[in-house]
Formats: C-alpha cells, sequence, structure tokens
C-alpha cells in the first residue's frame, strides 16, 4: 500500500509541490503532510534564525577584524582587540585529545559488552556506561577539578615532564589544569556516548555473520575483526563523531579543568581555552558592542567546526557504507 | 541507546546521534544568543503591591536579595532582582527593562553617553563596599603572615617575580621555600577582577601600560579559575599558587590571605572595617564614580571598592519611582545592618552622605521624589 503511494508519487509529473497540491488522496493525508512539513519549515527556520542573530550580533566584531580574526591569538577586552585562534585551537585539541583516548577505550568496552561480557555482567555493565552518560558536566567537572586534576598534576604530569621531558609535548609546569585535563574530562564523557552506540552497532551485526565466520573454523579474534567490526563499522563511525560532537559543544566541565589560558602551544599541560568556555565564562559581564560581538563571532566559528566536522562525519559514514556494499557485490 | 541483538541497527543510532550532536550546540548556541533576553518587561502595580525590577552584579546578591525579602516585611514594595551580571545591569538599565541596574564597576564614558541619549542622567548610588582578599597557598605560612607590597604583587601578577624565595618578597617575608608562583585569575568577567585590576593599575604602571584595567583582561599568566569557587579550589590543590578572591568568600571558607602594604605604608589585614575605612576621611566626589582603591585613610585596606545601584535621575513614573527613592534611602541606612553578617563591608558615614545627596536629586516631573 505505502509502496504503491510512494511510487504513485514518484511518477506523477510535474514538480513536488505541484504533486504535493494534487495530492488530496484524503484530506487527513494532506492536512498531516503540511503539518510535518511546517514542523520541518519551523526546524529550518529556527537554524537559520539563529544564524543570522549570530552574524547580526557579532557584525561589529566581523567588520573591524575580518579573517584576521581566526588567525589572531590576542584577546585583551582593556583595548578591544580579539582573535579567535587559541579558542578554536583549544577547541581542536581537547576534542583530539579526548579521541585518541577515548576511541580505543569504548571500542575495547563495545566489543567486551556486546560480545564477550558474560551474561550477569552485561546489563549492569551496560547501565553503568549509560549512567556515567547522565552526569551532569557541572559535577564532572567538579569531580575533575577536586579528584582528576590533582591526580594529573602529581604523579601523571610529574611523570612525564621528569622523565619524557625532553618531548615539547611534555614541558612546562605541572599546573594540573590545562589541555590534559580538559581533554581527559572530554573522554569520560565522550566515552559513554560512543561505547554506547558502538555497542548497539555491533549488536544489530546478524549473527549469521559471526556463524559463518566461526564455521569457516576462524577464532573469536579473528570473528570479530574480520566480520562483525568491518559489518557495524558504519555504526561505530557515528558512534564517535557523535562524542565527537559532544566534545566539541562541551562547555561547563572543560572550563573548570582546562586553565583558562589563551595560547597555542604544544605544551599539554599548558592552560588553555575552548571556544564554548571563553564564551560561558565571558559573556555575562562583557560589554561594549565589540567584545560581545566577538564573543558572539567566537559562536558562529564554532557553529561552522561543528557542521564541518559533522559533515565530514557524514561523509566518512557515507564512504563506509558505500565501500561495503560495493565489496558485497 | 537500549540495544538488543539484532533489534536497532545503525540507523537508529544515527538519528540519536542527530539529535545528541545538535542538542548542544544549540544549547551553546542559545548561551551566546540570549543576551539582552531574560529582562522582563517593567511591571506595575498590582492590587496595592508596588513591584519594582532590577538586574546586574551577582557579587551584592545575597545581601540584595536579603535586603529586599526584609524591605517587602515592612513596606507593600515587592522588588524582584536578576543578578545577571554588571555588564547585563547596564545594559538592561539602559535599555530601560528595569527600574534599577547595579554594577561593581563604574559605566565607561560610552554606555554613560548611551543611557543619557536614552533616559537622562544616570546615577551611581553607593549601597555596600566589598574588598578583595590575596589568598595563598604556602604551606606553614598562617593567614596575614604573609605581607606583599603592591609593587611584589604587580611583579607576581606580572610574571616578572616567579618564585616565592625571590629577593625581594625576602625583605618582607624572610625564608619563603623555594617553590614557583603559580599565578591565578578569575577566568569569567567580574566585578572582583574589576577592582583587582584597578588596584594594579593604579600601583603599577606597567600594569596599567601592558594589561589594564577591565572586568576582564589579557592576563600574563598563569591559570584561571570559574568563579571565586574556582579559584579557592585552585589555591587549595595547587602549591605555590596565589589568587585573590572577594573577602566574603574568602572570611566563609577560612581561605589564609596576606596583609597587604597600603599607601600609607602600614601593613594591613583585610576586613570589614578596614574596608570601610577606605572610604571614612578621604575626599569623595559628589557622583560618586569613584573606584577607592588604594586609598589614603592609613588603617585602610587598598584593594576595595564600592558596587552601585544604577537609576536614572528623572523617572517617568510616580509611584514607582517615589517606591524606589525610598527604597534606595532604606538600603543605605536601616539596610546597612544587614551586611555585616553577610560579610559586606557597610558604607561609612561620609559615603551614606553622599548617596543621600544623590537620592535627594532624584526627580519626576521636575519634582524631588524624596520628601521627609
Amino acid at each position: 500500500m505505502r509502496q504503491a503511494l510512494i511510487k504513485e508519487q514518484a511518477q506523477t509529473p510535474g514538480k513536488w509541490w505541484r504533486r504535493w497540491l494534487r495530492w488530496p488522496a484524503s484530506s487527513g493525508d494532506w492536512v498531516f503532510q503540511t503539518l510535518t512539513l511546517l514542523a520541518a519549515l519551523c526546524l529550518v527556520g529556527l537554524l537559520v534564525a539563529m544564524a543570522l542573530y549570530l552574524l547580526a550580533e557579532a557584525w561589529p566584531s566581523v567588520t573591524l577584524f575580518g579573517p584576521a580574526f581566526l588567525t589572531s591569538t590576542a584577546w585583551d577586552p582593556v583595548r578591544g582587540v580579539f582573535g579567535a585562534l587559541p579558542a578554536v585551537y583549544g577547541t581542536l585539541a581537547t576534542s583530539a585529545i579526548a579521541m585518541i583516548v577515548a576511541v580505543p577505550l569504548s571500542m575495547g568496552v563495545a566489543i567486551f559488552l556486546a560480545e564477550l561480557a558474560p551474561d550477569w555482567l552485561r546489563a549492569p555493565a551496560s547501565f553503568l556506561v549509560e549512567m556515567l552518560a547522565a552526569i551532569p558536566s557541572v559535577v564532572l567537572g567538579l569531580w575533575g577539578l577536586f579528584v582528576m586534576v590533582p591526580l594529573i598534576r602529581d604523579p601523571v604530569e610529574q611523570w612525564l615532564g621528569g622523565n619524557l621531558g625532553f618531548i615539547p609535548l611534555f614541558q612546562g609546569p605541572p599546573f594540573g589544569v590545562g589541555f590534559l585535563a580538559g581533554g581527559l574530562i572530554l573522554t569520560v564523557m565522550s566515552l559513554p556516548l560512543i561505547t554506547a552506540v558502538a555497542r548497539d552497532s555491533i549488536l544489530a551485526v546478524p549473527n549469521s555473520q559471526r556463524e559463518a565466520m566461526l564455521a569457516l573454523g576462524a577464532t573469536h579474534w579473528e570473528t570479530i575483526s574480520r566480520a562483525v567490526l568491518p559489518y557495524a563499522r558504519s555504526g561505530i563511525i557515528a558512534g564517535v563523531i557523535l562524542g565527537l560532537g559532544r566534545a566539541l559543544g562541551e562547555t561547563m566541565a572543560v572550563t573548570m579543568v582546562i586553565g583558562n589560558g589563551y595560547q597555542v602551544t604544544l605544551q599539554l599541560f599548558a592552560p588553555a581555552n575552548t571556544m564554548a568556555s571563553k564564551i560561558a565564562t565571558e559573556f555575562n559581564e562583557a560589554s561594549g558592542d565589540v567584545y560581545i560581538g566577538a564573543l558572539v563571532e567566537l559562536a558562529l566559528v564554532l557553529f561552522a567546526v561543528t557542521l564541518v566536522v559533522n559533515i565530514i562525519g557524514r561523509l566518512l559514514v557515507y564512504w563506509t557504507v558505500s565501500d561495503t556494499s560495493t565489496r558485497g557485490q | 541507546m537500549k540495544g538488543q541483538r539484532g533489534k536497532s541497527g545503525p540507523t537508529q543510532s544515527q538519528s540519536l546521534m542527530r539529535v545528541l550532536i545538535i542538542g548542544p550546540l544549540v544549547v551553546s548556541l542559545l548561551l551566546a544568543a540570549c543576551q539582552g533576553g531574560g529582562g522582563q518587561p517593567t511591571s506595575t502595580s498590582s492590587g496595592g503591591t508596588i513591584r519594582l525590577n532590577g538586574a546586574g552584579a551577582t557579587f551584592p546578591f545575597p545581601l540584595y536579595s536579603r535586603w529586599f525579602d526584609e524591605y517587602a516585611k515592612i513596606t507593600d514594595v515587592q522588588v524582584n532582582y536578576q543578578s545577571i551580571g554588571s555588564g547585563g545591569g547596564i545594559r538592561q538599565i539602559t535599555e530601560g527593562t528595569v527600574d534599577f541596574g547595579a554594577s561593581d564597576g563604574i559605566m565607561t564614558e560610552e554606555q554613560i553617553k548611551a543611557a543619557e541619549k536614552a533616559r537622562g542622567s544616570i546615577l551611581h548610588i553607593p549601597s555596600i563596599m566589598g574588598a578583595v582578599a590575596v589568598s595563598y597557598n604556602l604551606p606553614g605560612i598562617p593567614s596575614g603572615q604573609l605581607k606583599l607590597t603592591p609593587d611584589i604583587l604587580a611583579d607576581i601578577y606580572l610574571k616578572k617575580i616567579t618564585s616565592w624565595n625571590d629577593p625581594r618578597i625576602a625583605q618582607t617575608n624572610p625564608g619563603l621555600p623555594n617553590i614557583k608562583v603559580a599565578v591565578v585569575h578569575r577566568s569569567d568577567g567580574s566585578g572582583t577582577t574589576y577592582i583587582f585590576t584597578n588596584y594594579l593599575s593604579k600601583v603599577s604602571p606597567e600594569w596599567k601600560e601592558k594589561v589594564g584595567n577591565a572586568t576582564a583582561v589579557s592576563w600574563p599568566g598563569d591559570i584561571g579559575g570559574q568563579g571565586n569557587e574556582g579559584v579557592a579550589g585552585l589555591l587549595r590543590q595547587t602549591p605555590g599558587a596565589i589568587g585573590y578572591v572577594e573577602l566574603a568568600y574568602a572570611k566563609q571558607n577560612k581561605m589564609p590571605w596576606a596583609a597587604l602594604r597600603n599607601a600609607a605604608g602600614n601593613f594591613i589585614e583585610p576586613s570589614l572595617t578596614a574596608t570601610s575605612l577606605a572610604a571614612q576621611g578621604v575626599p569623595l566626589p559628589d557622583d560618586m564614580k569613584i573606584m577607592i582603591t588604594n586609598p589614603t585613610n592609613p588603617q585602610a585596606y587598598p584593594i576595595v571598592g564600592f558596587t552601585w545601584i544604577l537609576a536614572y535621575q528623572k523617572q517617568t513614573h510616580q509611584t514607582k519611582g517615589k517606591a524606589l527613592v525610598d527604597m534606595l534611602w532604606w538600603a543605605i541606612h536601616d539596610g546597612q545592618k544587614y551586611a555585616p553578617p553577610l560579610d559586606y563591608a557597610p558604607l561609612p558615614e561620609d559615603a551614606v552622605r553622599k548617596g543621600e545627596a544623590q537620592i535627594r536629586s532624584i526627580t519626576y516631573n521636575g519634582q524631588p521624589l524624596w520628601q521627609r
């Protein structure tokens, strides 16, 4: 029935809106279609309105600094000179640290939960992972500041600085707060998301895949690495993108542990800042069109960065899916 | 996320992904976009109760909410105060969405011009005084034992003095350990930072030239904490750290503080009395637009400031204007007794006189609203 309808719709000549106007199969259908269309337009309208509003608010800064806003490292409210580079760098660097640590870890957890864990452990462990996602970020931030940061300063940074201090990454005074702490708190936040989605994807792999591999005499490891993971690949990547999205946009927890310096440096221990945390911390007391404009422009840049990362993620999913299907033929 | 084997697949995960990625983004953008929002339309009296709306500084908020509670008990005036930050308070009073604003800093020339253009002359009425304590983490040095001079404090914050056993610090504090100084500042824009950087700008020409005075500045180093509690947290766990917090916060959390050398050359520990003294026996301007940091009173603590209530001199609503004037008068007189229990310093006599004169100058239709 639905197939036939879709077919009919596709065969009706003319533009889509003409088909829509000329489609009074029943008045109920038409009302329903219109309502859903309005809902969809509402969302698009909201997004456009938001972007336009941001642009309008950011205009004093956009016109004053131009493209140099993206490359400047200054942030001086006293003199009214603003640049976004350290914040953009901070956002990308902390998110990168989070992904480097979180992806392998959550893959391990997901594979264990989906394939290896004994039944009695599976449900409680999955529940705990999901609980981790439910912790409010300000609570995580407090935990980060009072529990994680002291541990990062001593022993982690002390040890790294003492033994691997010849690497630029591990130089500088061990404050505890900084890129590393920011990245690790984001790891904690993105871990449950990646794990949950990856586990679901692995669970969704048909049992026939596993059975076929095992029937060929494959070991457990070979089954997982050659049959299950490739099959679940697009879902896993989607999970990583989801975690990355959370990492890029996270504000509160990062603000509390990142040290709020403003610099572009390779040193992992250095205090840094992210776009989201810069906006959140300074907006309340900001005064003057340019200062506010610069903060809003930062939001625009964050908007753009998130969009680009999402698009790249989509393309990755798309490519892996089409790759799998062509190989299947 | 409750996946059963074979049931939920990548598509479900992907739609979940869409929602969860866009969610935080929207929230963070809304956060940025909601400036200027949140201002209630100025409500009028209803059923005998007069409602006043105010918005602004967060620093005096605990006191203000106590004030307005008490005030509602003795009058039929209800004051609704939103602590949205000084910058927000200035914006809202300029736009006329509130009956009064509140700020920890003086409005800039630009801001005053914008307000005057919109609604005429705007008054800075002092409501209370606050101090900023310099706290530290040096094991074995009890509160008040660390003695800092203005130039040392400025050079520490300029990152020119980087170790606690620096010979200059040793002049007033012999025998400090050889640990690195970790400079902690507020990361969020705040009135506390405004007062602190105002002080540093007054005592150090280099600070004034390189960094300056604002609610948020371009710090030479090192780490920033979110709010008083963020700074306190960093101080507590970083050996060798130095930072600044509101006196009230330092007192309530028993944080060690440094004695600072004031303009008269005496080392003074922060206290409510030493704060109030800063505005006593020194010349105060009639408009009270003065940052009182580094005062000349020999017993005064140097990093102190007023917090102000901002109100238009020409009120446009008689009943509400009258209610506002009465409330302000009460605040700078009877209201002051609520300050010390909450660790705010009451206005000294001199400042109250200046405030009275300002309240008397508020008019409606050319007639002064204050009558007694």
